[in-house]
């Protein structure tokens, strides 16, 4: 069967300026050979630190920055010739009018609700500007679908007249996403949708989130940082440090059974709002994550990495698979036991009444 | 970790009996204690009670840790202890007392640019800020700011005051200390920039340190060691910290008591096992069902707190958080409740654990 997004190699490089005259000093490989698929109505998450990739990984899915080389395939139905169901379309190396279709079909949703919505706009221009960009039904419609949509995300028709200013960031986070539903996509890329709100409405919009998938077969490419809302919302996971995929695994996999190092202090490192088991954890992980213009040679992980031998230092693990559709780029997995993500709380609850 | 310093948490716990509990006369005297304290904003939409009756103490060597949302006056409440506040803020009313010694300083009454609140500011009670590169200054060596602040209060030489830097820098384990120091903000990554905060906020060796939002500009992993050398640093610096975030996995890892504000106003404070294991007022209840849970099944709905946080320049009547609140009884529409305690240092401002209530 054909993956809804199948991404085979991907690479972007960007090239650091220095200086007054703007020397080139330098390369960073944002992204460095990946490849992942998503299936259809599925959550896959990126996640990884700052500096990771991911976010560039996401931009190249949806062509705001052009990847060097690679190929990002996508089952686009509105591109599919006469007869058939789909075809597959290499957005790497989309035409203009090809891309301006594939927007229909992959959509965006940012981090931050402040600046990604025009200040200048109503709510209600916001969210039909997509419509009219791409002439999506008949334009009397579009005031008609504006409303629905705005109700789909917990919002009033209403609101289709006031100000980006007259919300709050949850709420704008709620008009960002009517916006990349309005023309039906099939994917959304969704870039730390939730890490700049607040706990309560962190809540709110993951549940939109999920019941929008429900109802409309959406797949998302979740970007973000926070393990404990990526292990609740995904249904697989790709974990990057300085550019490389390290581990693929579907979530019950990679939580239950980590394979590389990098996962293990990852997950290690999450704050656990428990406060018995915080203070009673393994040494954390040392170092600071090193610049991406100059990786560290071999595995990229290793200066950091406390089960690192001699060959981890010179030599590039491929991402190899490990049991059924879990993949790892790790010398010594085969040979490392490490510590799964301690789910805790069975006996004792910790939590308030829900 | 060790198990000594877990032990060495449990054996101060019951010195610490009391001191929250305001009813019974503390057996250590707190280092801060701030009582009813109001800091407004005054502007021309009206007037925003950021804090709105404010009181709780901090024992010596204990971690207060400050929750809420944003908007709940958790920073508000810290720059008024540093009587950082700017206009149109303003303190109101209510005393913030420091104890030094025998001596208690009523820090509400200084004027915040006198000598006397300069010469704490800093050196007595230090603070650090959520974002490393905008609270250093670029043009300056880190060592150069560190130095500064160490001649300024203590007096010292260049040099002596320059090895001071070296050894807190040293102290905060960043590597090559020697060379570091001569670094500008700009050479160091975000962990090293706010372990350098650190490092200055502690080189006077305060009696009391403010941190706020430490570590929410950090990635986890870094957020992690930040966190762990806060703790290692308390045990041999022996300063009470007040610790204000967000996150509720960062105070279950640091804090010894917890204070939970809503709008301007504490609504629980008590021990952190008791705040985790049996939170009493239904917003502290909200907060924490509303985070993903791993004993929760994947891509199930979360519990959410109904609604959003309303506009500050018009607070609801009664109870703040009745529009949001799934237990709401009659009275809290009309009557605001008080804090009350509900057991030994345990505090809840609701109605329902009101005793004439029950």
């Amino acid at each position: 069967m054909t993956s809804l997004l199948e991404v085979r190699n991907l690479t972007k490089t960007f090239d650091v300026r220095k200086g007054f005259a703007q020397r080139l000093a330098g390369s960073v490989r944002a992204v460095d050979d990946i490849s992942f698929s998503v299936e259809d109505g599925e959550t896959l998450s990126l996640v990884g630190e700052s500096g990771c990739g991911k976010t560039t990984t996401g931009r190249a899915l949806l062509r705001l920055v052009q990847p060097d080389s690679g190929q990002i395939l996508f089952k686009s139905q509105r591109l599919a010739p006469k007869g058939e169901a789909y075809r597959q379309v290499d957005i790497a190396a989309a035409t203009p009018a090809e891309l301006k279709a594939l927007r229909r079909e992959i959509q965006v949703i940012f981090q931050d609700p402040f600046s990604s919505l025009n200040p200048r706009m109503t709510v209600g221009e916001v969210v039909a500007e997509p419509l009219e960009v791409q002439e999506f039904g008949a334009r009397s419609e579009h005031p008609a679908r504006v409303a629905m949509l705005l109700e789909s995300v917990g919002l009033s028709a209403n609101d289709s007249k006031r100000y980006p200013h007259e919300f709050s960031g949850g709420q704008r986070q709620r008009i960002g996403i009517a916006r990349a539903l309005a023309l039906e996509p099939r994917l959304i890329v969704a870039d730390e949708p939730v890490s700049a709100l607040d706990a309560s409405i962190q809540a709110q919009i993951l549940n939109l989130m999920l019941d929008l998938q429900e109802q409309r077969g959406l797949a998302f490419v979740f970007i973000a940082h926070d393990l404990a809302v990526v292990r609740h919302i995904s249904d697989r996971i790709a974990v990057m440090y300085l550019g490389r995929l390290v581990e693929v695994a579907d979530t019950d996999t990679l939580f239950g059974n980590p394979r590389h190092p990098y996962t293990e202090a990852l997950m290690d490192a999450v704050p656990v709002p428990d406060p018995d088991r915080q203070r009673s954890k393994m040494p954390g992980l040392g170092g600071d994550v090193p610049s991406a213009t100059n990786p560290p040679s071999g595995c990229h992980f290793h200066p950091r990495c406390r089960y690192a031998e001699e060959v981890c230092k010179t030599d590039t693990p491929p991402l190899e698979s490990s049991g059924a559709d879990h993949f790892v780029a790790c010398h010594l997995a085969d040979s490392l036991e490490l510590q799964p993500f301690d789910s805790g709380g069975s006996s004792q609850p910790i939590r308030g009444r829900q | 970790m060790p198990a000594g310093r877990l032990a060495g948490l449990g054996a101060t716990t019951h010195v610490h009996h009391g001191l929250l509990a305001m009813s019974s006369p503390p057996s250590i005297a707190p280092v801060i204690e701030v009582n009813d304290l109001r800091t407004y904003f005054h502007t021309p939409a009206g007037t925003a009670r950021a804090v709105d009756g404010v009181s709780f103490r901090v024992a010596p060597k204990r971690t207060l840790g400050l929750v809420g949302e944003s908007g709940c006056g958790k920073s508000v409440t810290a720059r008024s202890i540093m009587r950082l506040v700017r206009p149109p803020g303003r303190i109101e009313t209510g005393s913030i007392l420091y104890r030094r010694g025998e001596d208690t300083i009523e820090l509400a009454k200084l004027d915040p640019h006198g000598h006397e609140m300069r010469s704490i500011r800093g050196r007595e009670i230090a603070m650090i800020f959520q974002e490393p590169m905008t609270s250093l200054n670029p043009v300056f060596t880190i060592g150069d700011q560190i130095i500064e602040g160490i001649r300024l209060h203590f007096g010292s030489s260049y040099a002596e005051a320059r090895a001071r830097a070296i050894e807190m820098l040293d102290a905060v384990a960043i590597p090559a200390p020697h060379q570091r120091v001569d670094d500008y903000p700009h050479q160091l990554s975000g962990g090293m920039r706010q372990r350098a905060m650190i490092a200055m906020a502690l080189s006077c060796n305060p009696a009391v340190l403010i941190a706020d939002e430490p570590t929410t500009a950090l990635d986890v992993t870094i957020q992690a060691q930040v966190i762990e050398l806060m703790r290692e640093l308390q045990q041999e610096l022996s300063a009470s910290i007040i610790f204000i975030t967000h996150d509720l996995g960062v105070v279950a890892g640091i804090a010894d008591d917890v204070i939970v504000m809503y709008l301007g106003e504490v609504v629980e404070q008590a021990p952190v096992r008791d705040i985790f294991r049996d939170p009493k007022h239904p917003y502290s209840q909200g907060l924490m069902s509303s985070l993903p849970s791993p004993t929760q099944p994947r891509k199930t709905r979360l519990s959410v707190i109904e609604g959003g946080v309303p506009d500050p320049f018009a607070l609801p009547r009664g109870c703040r958080f009745h529009p949001r609140c799934p237990h709401v009884i009659d009275i809290c529409r009309e009557k605001a409740p008080t804090l009350t305690e509900v057991s030994a240092e345990h505090r809840v401002a609701c109605h329902l654990h009101e005793p004439e209530s029950a």
